[in-house]
């Protein structure tokens, strides 16, 4: 098999250079004078991933693949490239929401494979960076779809009702048991599951009630958690690409938020925290 | 597989590399940047490509389809935003 050993070799080599291109992209983008090489760059280290991930799949649900990427890729590319410039924010919102989504699924993916009554019992980092990984995926994908709606104009209300806080305090900590009996107790599909459930009611519901002037800086923030969520299920599958951008992004997003915060004065456990910003009224 | 502290470090070192490459950033790229590393995180992609790859049973294939779908979206998406934003940021800098 010294062709497939190849193959995955230059695999290996082509997420290193990609990850270096996007950290050069990045950083490129951070300056307005080389802005746009930035993206360019970016997005050439994007083809040689993906091309690359076609040579170690061995061409096992080869067909499923391309189908899959050809659906996600024609229908968002058109609409990216005709949607109005205003409606950027809620487009960048969703597309964030897509990727947490697929970190949530691959997250999904792997506790289900492990409830398996054959399957190897995993390491215990593995399994816990998986959850949590799952856990903020989810979160970053409901939170986003919300926030999409209200800077679409969809949902132009803020939802608030007494003890709001304490009813997502309440789901957050729920989650949170759900994923550590998962980790600690035993790897039951059904308790996959509600933990799901249980993650993904508590994006929503953590984003209802913030106004739709904010959203820039929360849609920071879930950009941010996607990235971490994203290097964590690149450490419970092992593929190092996805932990140095994941990371990259989770660490570059969360300083990101805290710039944005600041420019608009607002501290961010006030956009996050507080109902009476006004920020809904003020769109 | 990378294990114990050897990852932890892999961590950390991309965590202050994420903090230091976007440390100047003046505010009215604030909203590209945002979205250009919207588009990196894209890279989900490829782990959800070998999920799939990976996938025997119809539930796993119907998750890792749909980890696909959505990564492809995640990915493509987020460059066509990105760029149309950056591309308009240049042009209002041409006339200037």
């Amino acid at each position: 098999m010294i062709v497939q050993e190849s193959l995955v070799l230059l695999a290996k080599a082509s997420y290193l250079l990609a990850a270096a291109l996007f950290i050069l992209g990045i950083k490129r983008m951070s300056s307005p004078v080389t802005a746009r090489k930035g993206i360019v760059q970016a997005g050439i280290g994007m083809v040689i991933a993906t091309l690359a991930t076609f040579a170690i799949t061995g061409g096992h649900n080869i067909g499923l693949i391309t189908a899959g990427l050809a659906i996600g890729v024609i229908p968002t590319w058109l609409w990216g490239k005709k949607v109005a410039m205003t409606d950027m924010p809620q487009m960048v919102a969703l597309f964030n929401g897509m990727g947490g989504g697929s970190a949530a699924a691959i997250g999904a993916g792997e506790l289900l494979k492990f409830t398996q009554s054959d399957a190897a019992q995993p390491p215990l980092a593995t399994l816990a960076l998986a959850v949590v990984g799952a856990l903020i995926g989810s979160v970053s994908m409901t939170g986003s779809i919300i926030a999409w709606a209200k800077l679409d104009g969809r949902m132009d209300k803020r939802f608030m009702f007494g003890g709001q806080q304490v009813v997502n305090f309440a789901v957050l900590v729920a989650a949170a048991l759900a994923g550590a009996a998962l980790v600690f107790w035993k790897l039951d599909a059904s308790l996959v599951v509600v933990f799901f459930l249980l993650s993904l009611a508590f994006g929503v519901l953590m984003t209802l009630p913030i106004g739709g002037a904010d959203m820039p800086v929360v849609i920071s923030l879930y950009n941010a958690f996607t990235g971490l969520a994203v290097a964590f299920e690149g450490y419970a599958m092992g593929i190092e690409a996805l932990i140095v951008a994941g990371m990259v992004v989770g660490a570059a997003g969360t300083f990101l938020t805290q710039l944005m915060a600041k420019a608009m004065n607002r501290p961010i456990s006030n956009v996050l925290f507080s109902n009476f910003g006004g920020g809904g009224e003020a769109t | 597989m990378i294990d114990g502290f050897l990852a932890l470090y892999i961590f950390m070192l991309a965590a202050f590399t994420g903090k230091e490459i976007i440390g100047r950033v003046p505010v009215i790229l604030h909203t590209p940047l945002m979205s250009g590393s919207n588009f990196v995180h894209g890279i989900v992609l490829v782990g959800a490509m070998i999920a799939l790859a990976h996938a025997e049973s119809p539930l796993a294939i119907a998750i890792g389809f749909i980890g696909v779908v959505l990564g492809a979206g995640n990915a493509a998406g987020g460059y066509v935003v990105t760029e149309r934003m950056l591309e308009m940021f240049k042009s209002s800098k041409d006339k200037k």
